[in-house]
Parts: structure tokens; sequence; C-alpha cells
């Protein structure tokens, strides 16, 4: 089975102030800490569990600069193979469609069975990528993926896709395909010193657009189908309705408001 | 352009690594370990399968294959959440299984190497007596040759990782004779745990890290045999001194990570707790002690890093690692009391982490040598006598 998984530098604003940047189009990174997108450390955790299983190769594709390479060297501490990284000034200021068109021009020049990204990112949140990739590649998509089993290596899979509520929905799913990993899958392992030391060794293939053959006026801003226009923080109150009182009275008041909204 | 120094891919991989593993697998149980003093058996079997309990020790034998600065990372990066652990690692590495590798015969290095830096057994080192502490010449526990073996009797105190299940061996000290110069012949000499005559003492009760395997050890005309002997005989001395200087840099590295958790904590609380209508940060006064503790970490960070690049380099260190031990253990218990010191009342208590790192600090300015000693094996290396 030859596996693709698609990881994502990001910033991590669990807890931290996050202020936008003077742009306006950003938040100030400057003193935020970075790494992998949580569903991404699940989806390389998938791909190698499922490469320890039935043999394979893992390819670890990322789109970024050259701080990506750590997010890139820690897949590859824990298992992974082979890595592309993509870098061009004309991917800047994609959205989800351009990132895939990206990471399909990357994907297309390799032999794999599936495709492995997060079902979502934790900074965008689009959670777009791997439907949008797969449309690009002509094979079928699976995303919130919660479950894998591999019915025959190459061929087919059976994938259970987290609901609302904790259901799950099962589907068979032919190969080649892309699956959009969601967290909880499995337990990501720790890379250890013997598999960090190889990964630091390890050359990661930088390509340009150019390389992947693909058109500057077709990729990042240029062929985003949505452009980011501005962040603004949420406004504080405006759909706060205060209870005032004494307890009683407010615990009674919201009791009411509860009821009346059917939510008790 | 090139900085003077950066640490490399591969050790910054690993302090994520072990950093991750200290927060996803350490900070929840680190109040139940200070609570119950429990030691704890699924952290450790876990870093010994990540490699960490053999870092510096070379694959062939079982270890890592890393080198001396990847191993103070990974102490700083356990330290920072929990000391505890950090001392178990540091102990089970600088004194419990350096002596095989450095000293060791090919047999000694396959039986005992090999599951220490693998992580299948603990080891430990028996230096300190209860009448030899920063005197280490004045040790009395004596082995004498009878019939092909070594015959041990006297007490070891202070001990780390003896009593746990997973304990394998103890390294002692002992006096094996007299040297024509009247002084004694101090040689190394292991004793497998399970050897008739060896008793190992319950667990002290101690100030700050409770959940590290603490004990006082007796020996009661405890048989090993002769080949038990590690090196030559008479080159004990040399060898633990050897050995601590690398214990030395390590437990630099654990006064950095504790500075560093003592921090950060401080850090967080200043930012969230208000007096005078203000988060406490926005005042001067607490603003510079964060500055100052922030300034003497990078410092104390700096040293032992350097130290350990010198040890790693195969260049003398023992100056550098004593100033990285005294100076980053002293900047720990200054850290620390500033931490408490921001937390106000809050900081006296047990439910917050900056009290369990000020009582964790205080052992750094005294183990593997004292602050005392350090200054002494300092000014031995400025020519001072």
């Amino acid at each position: 089975m030859n596996m693709v998984v698609c990881v994502k530098r990001v910033p991590d604003t669990s807890e931290s102030e996050v202020h936008i940047d003077a742009s306006g189009k950003d938040i100030d990174k400057s003193r935020l800490s970075f790494g992998i997108n949580e569903c991404d450390n699940y989806a390389v955790e998938e791909a190698i569990q499922i490469k320890e299983r039935l043999e394979g190769n893992v390819t670890v594709i990322s789109l970024g600069g050259k701080d990506s390479d750590e997010v890139i060297r820690m897949a590859l501490a824990k298992g992974g193979d082979d890595a592309i990284r993509l870098e061009d000034d004309a991917f800047a200021g994609g959205d989800a469609l351009a990132v895939a068109k990206a990471l399909a021009g990357a994907v297309k020049g390799l032999e794999y069975d599936i495709v492995f990204t997060g079902a979502l990112t934790d900074d965008d949140g689009y959670a777009a990528v791997p439907v949008a990739l797969a449309e690009l590649l002509g094979v079928p998509h699976a995303t919130y993926v919660k479950k894998v089993e591999i019915l025959e290596p190459g061929k087919k899979a059976k994938v259970g896709r987290e609901l609302e509520g904790g259901l799950m929905e099962f589907l068979e799913i032919d190969m080649p395909c892309v699956l959009g990993i969601q967290t909880g899958i499995n337990e990501p392992r720790y890379a250890s010193f013997k598999g960090i030391k190889q990964a630091a060794k390890k050359e990661i293939a930088v390509k340009s657009a150019a390389d992947l053959g693909l058109d500057a006026a077709d990729i990042g801003e240029a062929g985003s189908w949505a452009v980011l226009e501005q962040f603004t923080p949420p406004v504080v109150g405006e759909m706060a309705e205060i209870l005032e009182g004494e307890p009683d009275e407010t615990a009674a008041k919201l009791a009411g408001i509860l009821k009346e909204k059917g939510l008790v | 352009m090139r900085l003077l120094y950066e640490l490399d891919d591969e050790k910054k991989l690993f302090r994520k690594t072990v950093r991750d593993f200290s927060e996803q697998e350490i900070r929840p149980q680190v109040e139940h370990l200070w609570e119950t003093g429990e030691f704890p058996y699924d952290i450790v079997r876990k870093m010994g399968e990540l490699g960490i309990l053999g870092i510096p020790f070379p694959e062939e034998y079982g270890g890592a294959g890393g080198d001396y600065l990847a191993y103070a990372i990974a102490v700083e990066e356990l330290a920072r959440v929990d000391g505890s652990c950090a001392i178990t690692v540091e102990a089970h590495i600088s004194l419990g299984t350096s002596p095989f590798y450095y000293y060791g015969s090919e047999e000694q290095k396959r039986e005992w190497l090999v599951p220490l830096a693998q992580g299948r057994i603990l080891g430990s080192f028996g230096l300190t007596e209860p009448e030899a502490g920063s005197d280490a010449g004045n040790t009395q526990t004596r082995a004498e040759l009878a019939g092909g073996e070594w015959v041990i009797n006297g007490t070891k105190c202070f001990i780390t990782n003896p009593g746990t299940e997973m304990s394998g061996v103890v390294t002692l000290t002992v006096v094996t004779d007299t040297r024509p110069d009247g002084k004694k012949e101090i040689s190394n000499i292991y004793v497998p745990k399970g050897t008739p005559g060896y008793n190992i003492a319950p667990k002290y009760k101690k100030m700050g890290w409770h959940a590290s395997d603490t004990r006082e050890l007796s020996f009661d005309d405890c048989r090993v045999p002769e080949s038990n002997l590690i090196g030559k005989r008479g080159e004990g001395f040399k060898q633990f001194l050897d050995c601590l200087d690398g214990g030395r840099i390590a437990i630099a590295a654990l006064a950095v990570g504790t500075a560093q958790g003592a921090f950060e904590e401080s850090l967080g609380y200043a930012r969230e707790r208000k007096q005078f209508g203000r988060p406490i940060a926005a005042f001067q006064a607490i603003q510079f002690k964060l500055a100052d503790m922030a300034t003497e970490i990078e410092i104390a960070r700096d040293v032992t890093y350097k130290a350990a690049a010198m040890r790693d380099a195969g260049v003398p260190h023992t100056k550098e690692a004593a100033m990285a031990k005294l100076f980053a253990s002293e900047m720990c218990m200054r850290a620390t009391t500033q931490a408490v010191q921001v937390h106000g009342g809050y900081g006296f208590m047990d439910e917050y982490a900056v009290s369990r790192f000020f009582r964790d600090a205080k052992i750094l300015e005294i183990g593997e040598g004292t602050s005392e000693v350090q200054r002494m094996v300092i000014a031995r290396e400025l020519g001072l006598r």
C-alpha cells in the first residue's frame, strides 16, 4: 500500500492571546508556538499503522516554508519514508481550493492508494481541502473519518465517518481515495530517539509550482475562488442578555428562557 | 547568516517529543505522584520504550545513540513538568549506567549496559555514606577478596533508584585495600539486586522529589564474584569523579527545567491574578521578577549546554560542568523563591505547582556535589590549592 499524508504547520492558539496583525488579514504570530495540525497528527499515525500492518510506503507532503520541515521531520521520525515540501511565492494567499491544487499537483506524480489529510485545520478550519483534493485527483473521498479498515489492499476499504451525536456512518470506498481523518481515530505515538536521528538525516524534496507543472495564474491567491478580506474580533455584548437581581430571581428567569427556547 | 550556535533539527525534534511526552503523559499525574510518592512505573517504562533511559549510549549497547546534549535537553524538559521523573532518569543514566559504559568490560556491557540502556532495568550508584558525603575519600564500606568473591560490608545512604520493581543493579564505591601512601584504595564493584546480604531500606520521606526512589542500602557479608569489579582495582575514585562531571551537567539541566517550569507558572499566574484592579503582571515589581528569572534561566541554560557540548567533543570540562551545576542550581533556588513570591499566599499552598518546584529546588544545591564542593572544584581548576 502506498500512502500519502498531507500535513500543515499551524500556530497553537489554545493558550495564547490572539491579536489581529496590521494587515487585518492575519493574526500576529510572532509570539505563538507552532506545531502539526491536530487532525494531521492522527492522519500520520493512521498511515503509519497501516504501513506497519500491510507494508508499503508513506510519503509526507506539506505546503509551506522551511519552518514546515519541523512537522515533516516529526512525521518521518514516527515512520514516514519520504517527504516533499511545496514552496513557492506563487502559493501564497490561497484558499482551500488553491491549497488542494498545489497538493494535487504533488500527489499526481506519485503512486498512491490512499491520500490522508486531516479532516480540517486548526487555523483556517475550512474542512474543504480533502474534498477538493479528491475532486482534482478524480478519486472518491470520505471526510471526518474515524475508522479505517482495509478490505483489499490497494482496492477497497471500509471507513467509518463520525456524524453528529457520536453516530457512525460506515461506507465502502474504492482505492485510490482521499480520507480526511478526524481526531481520536487512533493514539498518535511519540517519535523514538532512534526515529528522530534517522529523520534528521533524510532529504526533504522541495518543489516549486513550476516543478509540479502548475501555472502561477491558477494557484495561490490568483487561483482562489474565495479571497480573505478582513479579520474582525468578535463583537462583545451585542447578543448577550444580562440577567439582574437576586440569585433565586435570576435562576428563575434563566430557567424560563431555557424552557421557552426548548433547550431543557 | 549562521547563528553562533543553534540546536540542530535532531535536537529540536527531540526536545519537542520529550515536551509533548511530559505534557501528555506526566503532567496529568504530577499531583498524584507528589501526594502519594508512588513510583511512576508506567511513565518510566514508556520512557524506556522511547529510548529516553539510554540516550547517550551507543545503539549497539541498547542505547539511543544520542549525545550528552540531547540527554541534558531531555532532563530539562522532564524537570519542567516533574522533578521526580527527571531525577529518576538522571540518576539512572549518569550514575547507574555510566560506569558500565565508560569502564565496564565487554562482557559486563553485554550483561548490564544493554538492559540498562534499553530501560528494562534501572541502575543506581552508591557513593554517599553516613560518614562520607562531600568527603568521599572517607568511604567506610569495605570489600575483601575471599575465595574468588568480594565480601562487602557497609552502608550507603541517599541512593536513587535501588528499591523499585525495575531496579536491577547498584554500583558501589568500596575500600578494597590501603595504598602504599596510606590512603584508602577505592574501587567500584557492582551488586545485582537480590544478592544475599544486600539490604534495601524503606523509602526516605523527602522535602521534594516525592515520587523518586531514594533509600539507604546496607551490605552485610554480601558476596559477589571477583569479576564484578568495574575497571581496575583502585580506580574507583577516578571513575566516579568522571561520572560526576557528567552528572553535574545533567543536574544543571534539571535545575534549568525546574526553574523554567516555575517561571512559566508565574508568568501565567501574573497575567491572571488581579490586584488593585489590574493583573499583577502590569506592575513593575512583578515584571522585574519575571525579567530576572527569564534572564538567569537563559544564562544557566547556555552554560549547561556548553558544558554538555564540551563533554560530547571530548575536551576537558570539569570546570565548566561544576560552573554549570553551581550556577544553575543556585539560580533555580532564586527563581523558585521568586515564583512563590509572585504567587503570594497561594504559592505556599500544596496545590500550586510553584510550591512543589520550590521544594524540589533545594536538593539541586546539594546532590552530586554541594555548591561548596563545586566552588572547591572550580577553585582547584583555577590553580588554587
